[in-house]
């Protein structure tokens, strides 16, 4: 595989043993960081939120911690990037194929997305890294920033 | 030869999930055999570009007023059900 995820993380925007209430708390505290790395405008955090009330972004995976990706219109972004936050305790993400169901979400990855066409590469990594159970588990086992990007920096094959 | 069908794919800003699944049809229906014309939009654009399109994938809810069939995406982004997915994408295409 020619890219990796890590390709398109910032390491200065990746949380482990996140403490968060709800998943307004989780998205401003990665949008915080997505804003200082100036990957996002000062808008982004609230034009996140507003999205995520009407249209969510959990992904049901059948675990105890799914995965959700916030995200938002590309105008609320400078460049293309990836924030990153490993929960202590999951917190309840609305279910994007159905609204009015709560998914518990342990992995939450904040997306700075602003040209579709450029940034395929970013989301089909995204997708792999989610339909991987491996990745996933590797991810909750993280001691440190650098033990994520040996993780999702490794060379197609994830190292568990 | 059929015209080449038109597949819209949606989701809640147009430019995320749906590029990804997008991307993941197209390869998957060309190792088929198959090619499609693909756009992608909204969610809330749908009701508007329903009309010219065969079928519509998409990773949020959609108005129960579009009477084109919609296929879940959802699927593509979890990997839960993508084959059984891919074949009903198959069957629309090759109808």
């Amino acid at each position: 595989m020619a890219t990796t995820l890590m390709e398109f993380i910032d390491p200065a925007a990746i949380v482990l043993g996140a403490e968060a209430g709800d998943s307004e708390a989780v998205i401003r505290l990665l949008g915080g960081k997505l804003e200082a790395l100036g990957y996002v405008k000062p808008s982004f955090v609230e034009a996140v939120l507003r999205r995520e009330a009407s249209l969510p972004t959990g992904l049901p995976l059948g675990y105890a911690r799914n995965v959700a990706i916030p995200h938002t219109d590309p105008e609320h972004v400078i460049k293309p990037g990836i924030a990153l936050a490993v929960l202590s305790q999951p917190v309840g993400f609305a279910n994007m194929e159905d609204p009015d169901e709560t998914v518990p979400v342990g992995y939450v990855f904040l997306l700075a997305i602003n040209d579709k066409d450029k940034q395929i590469d970013m989301l089909q990594q995204i997708m792999d890294t989610i339909q991987s159970q491996q990745a996933l588990d590797a991810l909750a086992g993280a001691k440190s920033v650098d033990e994520v990007v040996s993780v999702l920096g490794g060379k197609g094959d994830v190292a568990a | 030869m059929a015209k080449q069908k038109t597949i819209l794919f949606a989701c809640g800003t147009g430019v995320a999930t749906s590029t990804a699944v997008n991307a993941t049809v197209t390869e998957a229906m060309k190792a088929r055999g198959l090619t499609f014309n693909a756009l992608q939009c909204k969610a809330t654009e749908v009701p508007s570009m329903a009309d010219n399109v065969d079928l519509i994938v998409a990773t949020t809810p959609i108005s129960a007023s579009v009477k084109v069939p919609v296929i879940k995406g959802l699927a593509f982004l979890t990997g839960i059900g993508k084959d059984k997915a891919l074949d009903e994408i198959e069957a629309a295409l090759r109808k």
